[in-house]
Formats: C-alpha cells, structure tokens, sequence
C-alpha cells in the first residue's frame, strides 16, 4: 500500500497521480476534523480513492511540525506502507522531514519521477533545478516529497471514481511537550501585487546600479500590473529587500513574463526564473547567459532601453494616459 | 549564549554548472566555494545575537579538510571556534550527514548549546532534511523556514521566530535550548574585516574524524536537465528598441 499526504490545498491530490506510477492500492491520509476529513472523503471519492487515514488529535489543531512529523511516524508504524508520498512545499517538506527522522527511514525529497520496485529508482531535482540527480531509496517504508509543479494532476476521466471513501480515524499518541513548536500567531499579508503570483515580473540587477535605478523598473512594472524583482546581488548591496529576490534563495516563480533588466543570469538567479512562459533580457552584454538563454533580448543599457520602452507604451496609450 | 551553526561548503557555479566524467559530483576544478547563502545568515545572526546577549559561536562544517576554508570564512565574520568534522571526500547522504554532525556535537557536549542553527537547505544538494534529523536526535524542537529570530522572555530562555508562508507571517515560540533552520532574508550578512581575516587565518580548529555508515537514499549519478530553449530573438540594440519591445508586450497580452 501505498499513502499520499493530501490536504484542502489545491493541487493537493496532484501527487496521487504520481502515487499511481509507482504502485497500487494508493490511500490518502489528511491531518484535521472528522468534518475535514468528510469533506476531503468526498473529493477523494472522484479521484479512486477509497480509504483516507484522518489523523486528529488536540495538539494537531493548529500546525505544529514536531506534533505533526511524530504523528505521521506513528501512523506510518501501525500501517507499514511500502512508501509515503507528499508534496514538497515548505509544510509538507517539513512533516515529512519530521517523520523520516522520528521513524529512522530515508527521504528523498524534491523527486521529479519515481518508478517502482525495490529498490525505487527515482530523479530528484538539486539546487532548484540546477542539475538533476538519478538516485535508489531503499528502506521498509519509502519516504518521497515530490518537487513542487512536477506532480502533474492525472485527468480524473482517467481515474476510476470509486463509490465510497471510508475514513478511517487515527488518534496518535502525542506527548505535550510537542506544543513547543507551534504557531502561536500570525500576521496576514496585505493586498498588492506579489511577487510568487504576479503575471509579469520586471526584474534588476547588477545592470540597474543602484536603489534609485529601481524607479524606471516600478514604473513599467506599474504600467504592466506586474511586480518588481532583482538579483541576489541587489539584495546583498541593499537595493532592494530580500523578499523581492527572484532565485534558489529568493522567491521561484512562474510568471507570463519575466523582464530581466542588466541580470547576467547566474545559475542561482535562473533556477528562480527558468518557469516563466517568456523571458525578455535588457542587458549590454550580448553573451550574457540570461540573454542567451531568454526568449527575446535586447542589446542595451536599463537606464537606454526601459524610459524608452515606458515612453513607448505611453505614446501607444493615447495622450490622456 | 552558546551558538552552534552548521555551514556547508558547496559549490558557486556561475551559469554552467560542469560535471565531473563519472557525473558523480560538480566538476569544481575551476569553480570557487562558499558556504550556503542560508547558512551565511544563519551565522552573521549567531554573531549578532552573541553581541548582544554575550556568549560564544562555534561553527561546524562536515566534510573533506578543505571544508576549513568556510569554517575560517566564519571565524572572520567573527565566529569564536571552528569544528572540522572531517568525512572525506565522498558526498554523504542526509543520513549520514545527520549522524556526523550529531557525533560532533556529542563530542563537544561538555559545553551544551543554547542554540543549534541551520541553513533551511544545502544550495547544492537541498535535501531539506539534516538540521531536522540532527535536532530529533538529541531531542531538540526545530522549526524550518526562519526569518526572524528575537531572543524573548524576562530570563530571556526563548526564542520567538518567524517564518513566511504564502498567506503571511507564522510566529512561533520555542524554550531554549533550541535549533532553528534559516533562510536568506533573515539579515544582511557582513563581509570579514581585514584583521578578522587575519585573525581566522591564524586561529585553530578542532578537527573530529567521522565515518558515517551510509543510510537508505544513494546517489547514482548526475545529469544536466533538458534544455531545448531556443536562441533569444534580439528585438534590437538600445532606445531603438522600444517600439519592437511594446509590440512584444501587446503581442503577449501584457499592455
């Protein structure tokens, strides 16, 4: 058997479609109520999924990793699956980090394909996508956190609904102690564009050259209703704020379009960026990896290229604007 | 307050990142090392928190000897002591990395850590998982994804730390002693003084050998990923341009 981390999360299911490559049966199993597990049961009903493990507990009623990872542990010691499949978001990296360690198994975290057997042959991605690594996971119970957007959402045509999701309830046992590491607060961002979801992403650089050079990047970000980025080189002179970074230490995203302004492209920089649909690179070095490597290029300064181009877009917009 | 920060060497490849010909590891013949971006922070915070509250920083790195070249680029930030738990030249997996980093600490346990810091995950091999395992095993709370670390309480035996998720910001509150794992973002790390440098170059480190057994998860090889972008379309060379740029942009949806 094999278990699959779902949660209310879109995308979450995704990784029953890899779950599927690697083996049957799949059961689901969710952290929450016997109200939130009903609701999960429902869905997962039309994906083929006829048992979810519903863990509840009091000290589970908020997210707390150490509660959650021994919780996981326990139940993975009473079912004994061949393997356990998560998504590899922040949260779901860390409970499983936090099970692997509590229940002494092996993970092999951000995998992009898994076939099965024993050992499982898998490919994981290594620095955000920078190289990929082929590797064996051996152990009673297989442990994998699937790289985020790899799962792929099988078509549930394809899948074989199943009349009934039995839920069968789990009740760990979990030491108070484990409430030290819980969250005790939290704050919520306000409105704006944001950088993860912005459909268009103008970004600086080295290029750019200093924090007022930013001005002309915000205001075609602004005319475009996108958000403004930067490099990892602008966060380290204090340009810009780090949560503007684009790249493996920064912020990955997937824009519609990332306009890399006077940005040479380094490897840390481009793993950041790679899954935008287009990239368009202002730089004056026609040899630049991000402008090799971009869908379309200009040769040029920021600070030539960018009044221009907002000029441009002005003059198009009629005279009002 | 006694600071522990794990570092990793690793690899600062520019835009290629070359393999070696067994496609075992990065080819770095020609390539720099550094110690992970996380980890830069992890230890300018356990300097600055030093600096504040008093105590020492030790930092430790698993790995071939030359992994003292980072364990020196610490000290000259202004880390106390450099621990060298030397594993040899092989990259471990997690497990094994886990299990030196927790023998060292063992071996040092005359003076217990208030603090054990982490980078979130190695910028080479990201497995998310060491500081985790580490912290489990000598049954210290950890939470991941730090990015802001207040010391809290009136006996100051706390920590509050923050992490960002998609929604926000979540605080939690930990008892010291505790682990934390990092992100970049959490400061503004210094760059060494001349006579920190001078000083780390000269200072001794503690060197424990350590052969871990290997645990479940095992390299078989590396491989570039796919790549079948083609070449850029050059729109144009400078403010002449900006008309093909715009008709892009429209073409795209974006104006």
């Amino acid at each position: 058997m094999l278990l699959t981390v779902v949660d209310e999360q879109p995308g979450s299911l995704d990784t029953l479609g890899m779950a599927r490559t690697i083996g049957t049966p799949v059961a689901a199993v969710a952290f929450g109520t016997a109200a939130d597990g009903a609701k999960l049961a429902d869905e997962l009903v039309k994906h083929g999924v006829g048992t979810l493990h519903l863990i509840s507990h009091e000290l589970l009623t908020d997210y707390a990793p150490e509660a959650f990872g021994e919780a996981l542990a326990q139940l993975i010691a009473r079912l004994r699956p061949e393997g356990v499949i998560a998504t590899g978001d922040d949260r779901g990296a860390e409970v499983m980090a936090q099970a692997a360690a509590r229940a002494r198994l092996p993970l092999a975290t951000q995998c992009v394909s898994v076939t099965g057997g024993d050992p499982w042959q898998l490919t994981r991605i290594r620095g955000g996508g920078m190289l990929l690594e082929d590797a064996e996971l051996t152990a009673a119970t297989k442990l994998i956190t699937v790289a985020p957007g790899a799962a792929g959402a099988a078509e549930i045509s394809e899948v074989r609904a199943v009349d009934e999701c039995v839920v069968e309830a789990f009740t760990p046992e979990l030491a108070p102690e484990l409430a030290r590491t819980r969250v005790v607060a939290r704050t919520t961002r306000g409105d704006g564009v944001s950088l993860a979801t912005a459909e268009v992403v103008v970004s600086g650089g080295r290029g750019v050259g200093s924090a007022a050079g930013y001005a002309v990047l915000e205001e075609l970000a602004g005319l475009l209703g996108g958000a403004v980025g930067c490099s990892r080189v602008a966060t380290n002179n204090g340009w810009r704020p780090h949560s503007d970074q684009v790249g493996l230490t920064g912020t990955k995203i997937s824009p519609k379009l990332y306009i890399a302004c006077g940005i040479s492209g380094a490897t840390q920089h481009w793993v950041g960026c790679m899954d935008a649909a287009a990239i368009l690179a202002v730089n004056t070095d026609p040899e630049a990896p991000m402008v090799t490597r971009a869908t379309y290029a200009v040769i040029g300064d920021v600070h030539d290229v960018l009044p221009a181009v907002v000029a441009e877009i002005r003059a198009r917009a009629g005279p009002r604007r | 307050m006694e600071v522990l920060v794990c570092v990793k060497r690793v690899p600062a490849p520019g835009a290629k990142v070359p393999l070696t010909e067994d496609a075992q590891d990065i080819d770095t013949r020609h390539l720099g090392f550094t110690i992970g971006p996380h980890e830069e922070c992890a230890v300018e915070e356990a300097v600055r928190l030093v600096e504040a509250h008093g105590g020492h920083v030790t930092v430790l790195a698993a790995g071939p000897p030359e992994v003292a070249e980072q364990l020196r680029y610490a000290l000259a930030m202004g880390a106390d002591r450099g621990v060298l738990v030397d594993t040899g030249a092989a990259e471990l997996d997690p497990e094994a990395t886990a299990a030196a980093v927790v023998h060292a600490i063992r071996t040092l346990d005359a003076e217990p850590f208030d603090l054990v810091l982490f980078g979130n995950e190695s910028a080479d091999a990201g497995h998310y998982q060491v500081g985790i395992r580490v912290a489990c095993e000598l049954g210290l709370p950890i939470v991941g994804g730090i990015k802001g670390i207040d010391v809290d309480g009136a006996a100051g035996d706390r920590l509050r730390l923050r992490r960002d998720v998609a929604t926000g910001v979540e605080v939690y509150e930990v008892p010291l002693p505790t682990a934390a794992a990092v992100k970049e973002g959490l400061n503004l790390p210094r760059y060494p003084t001349m006579p920190g440098r001078l000083k780390a170059r000269k200072a001794q480190l503690l060197t424990i050998p350590f052969e871990p057994a290997a645990g479940g998860l095992r390299k078989v090889r590396l491989r570039q990923p796919h790549d079948d972008r083609e070449a850029a379309i050059v729109l144009g060379h400078g403010a002449a341009a900006a008309p093909a740029v715009v008709d892009v942009l429209e073409e795209l949806g974006a104006v």
